[in-house]
């Protein structure tokens, strides 16, 4: 099963998509951000009458990510959310808490990505038991 | 807040709603997840149930037999009542004391 | 110094928050004129731990998101992975999942009037909703078992049925609801000293409402009818629900729409209770999920979000929440800015804020 309505867009030209979105009277909802290995993939979902329409940009690791929210206001939670837990450069950000908005000073870098975290975490707590396949 | 004084006189007048916890205690709803109770003469220490269990609270192992649940981290979901095969183990409905189950 | 500024720091420990937020409120005298959040303080990485926990171990993780709207999280959680796996869920759970809702967004707005009423100092009318909020508690463990963490619903449906007993113990509840609500509806509709706090504090227009993504009674009480049970997900098909809208867009205005949606969902539970069918509760799900999806469910304070990407086996790629008060905390921002310091509290809870949502 995969995702309705969903057009992508390259970095060159997002800006403009979600422009164009916020002219036709979309609604902004949230952006999802999901580690893919080599980058990330980030979705921006937008609603109108109940219909979820998502812009899907591939983004490569290192690059750095403009901002949509001069456009769409609400935008600038989630996008401080997704630079403190993936790590990502957002430029232009219009309230930018540096990394700060989720996370403290002592926190795991990145800690929603696959790797690059400086610090691991062991979920697993002591006593748990081992993992196996059936 | 004239409008809330009938209802503030009745307040009054009735007696409270609230209990003198723990003299006067609420007797548990017949299935509620009190805590977890396990019976080892039917259990087979098969894990199934320490493997599944979302907080990780269970330890279990087949040499020596032994079966152990953190208090702590138990949610008392009831998802290892559930699951257990040979239904060894059950939800009591009381609630356990502060301090341990 | 007249037109000086200075900064207020306004939590993480106040007495109105029930959870730790922080505004950095400008001051100009006793005029708000800026408003930043500061949040963190809850932060659990939910999302990162539900890449590691199985699928079905998640159901009771994403309860946790929420102590007050859990059993939501579940349920759009779960019919996300129904709709990964299509699994059409029995017509009794659909109908059984409905009545758990709408006991939890009666408790949940029960809740909030009682911290509503706190944040303005009215503690008799905080006494009187929280004391009715009891009651709901009560049949929720009655016939969940637990309180306000249900645990009930899980993939292919939900994992208890209420017997014929308990569904007339409801129907008792909720009518005893009704009569307390009675009660506490004119204090909040007409009561002065409520007017005089509640009307014009807090307000924002529609077109504000709309462009900053407002979602809930927030955007309800600006005429913005928007309910996602509309589209009728669960039994919201058989049972219609129309939104409840206002128009005045300010704190009173959303206080109306909770009180109103609270008789509405009085009405919802009857009818459930009436309209059930008898059979099964639940389908067993074999296999992964495979694939993205999107699941969305009207919560208390508005709609819930969840993506949900699997890719074949039990543990999932990624699980990302926006919960409804996230979406409102930038229409937070625009109704602060002109307020009086002793209404941030108030304007604080009138969008009912659930940080641990928020958060995650």
């Amino acid at each position: 099963m995969s995702l309705m309505n969903t057009a992508a867009v390259s970095l060159g030209s997002l800006l403009q998509e979600v422009a164009d979105k916020h002219r036709k009277r979309y609604r902004f909802v949230t952006m999802t951000c999901t580690d893919i290995g080599d980058g990330y993939d980030i979705l921006y979902h937008f609603d109108k009458d109940y219909e979820l329409y998502n812009l899907r940009l591939y983004l490569k690791k290192g690059e750095e990510l403009p901002s949509i929210s001069s456009i769409f206001f609400a935008a600038l939670l989630v996008e401080n959310e997704i630079k403190d837990l993936f790590s990502i450069p957002i430029r232009d950000l219009v309230i930018d808490y540096g990394g700060r908005f989720l996370l403290t000073e002592d926190a795991p870098v990145a800690p929603m990505g696959r790797e690059g975290c400086s610090r691991s975490i062991d979920i697993r707590l002591q006593g748990a038991p081992e993992e196996e396949d059936k | 807040m004239v409008s809330l004084l009938k209802s503030i006189i009745n307040n009054v007048l009735r007696k409270p709603v609230t209990r003198c916890y723990p003299v006067e205690r609420r007797n548990s709803f017949a299935g509620s997840r009190g805590h977890v109770e396990m019976d080892p003469s039917t259990c087979t220490f098969c894990g199934i149930c320490a493997r599944k269990c979302p907080a990780n609270a269970l330890t279990v192992s087949k040499e020596p037999r032994s079966w152990t649940l953190e208090p702590y981290k138990c949610i008392v979901c009831g998802y290892c009542a559930d699951i257990c095969p040979r239904k060894s183990i059950s939800m009591n409905p009381n609630h356990g004391l502060p301090g341990g189950i | 110094m007249p037109g000086s500024k200075s900064i207020i720091p306004f939590g993480p420990q106040h007495p109105v928050f029930p959870e730790p937020l922080q505004l950095r409120l400008m001051l100009e005298d006793e005029k708000v004129v800026e408003a930043l959040p500061a949040i963190g303080y809850v932060h659990r990485g939910i999302e990162k731990l539900a890449e590691k926990k199985e699928y079905t171990q998640n159901i009771f993780l994403v309860e946790r998101i929420c102590g007050i709207c859990s059993f939501m999280h579940a349920l759009a959680y779960c019919q996300g992975i129904e709709m990964l796996m299509n699994v059409t869920v029995p017509d009794r759970a659909r109908y059984l999942r409905v009545i758990w809702s709408e006991l939890h967004r009666l408790h949940s707005h029960l809740l909030w009037l009682g911290l509503l009423a706190d944040s303005f100092g009215f503690e008799s009318l905080f006494m009187q909703a929280w004391r009715s909020r009891e009651a709901v508690l009560d049949i929720m463990e009655a016939t969940t078992g637990g309180r306000i963490i249900i645990s009930t619903c899980i993939v292919g449906g939900v994992r208890r049925d209420i017997s014929e007993e308990l569904m007339a113990e409801v129907l008792k509840t909720v009518d005893a609801l009704e009569r307390d609500l009675e009660i506490v509806r004119p204090v909040v509709f007409d009561d002065y000293s409520v007017k005089q706090r509640l009307v014009g504090t807090g307000r924002i227009t529609s077109e504000q409402a709309y462009d900053l993504g407002s979602v809930g009674p927030v955007a309800r009480a600006c005429g913005i009818a928007r309910d996602f049970r509309e589209t009728g997900y669960a039994a919201y098909k058989e049972i219609k629900v129309t939104p409840i809208t206002e128009t005045g867009g300010d704190a009173y205005a959303r206080a109306r729409v909770r009180i109103r949606e609270m008789y509405q969902s009085i009405d919802i539970v009857r009818q459930a209770v009436r309209d059930i069918p008898v059979g099964d509760i639940a389908v067993s799900a074999r296999g992964n999920p495979e694939g993205e999806v999107i699941s969305r469910v009207e919560q208390p304070r508005g709609e819930v979000i969840y993506y949900i990407k699997g890719d074949g086996t039990k543990n999932l790629e990624r699980l990302r929440v926006r919960t409804p008060t996230f979406a409102n905390m930038a229409p937070l921002l625009a109704m602060l800015p002109g307020c009086e310091l002793a209404n941030v509290p108030v304007i604080v809870l009138s969008i009912d804020p659930c940080i641990s949502c928020t958060e995650r």
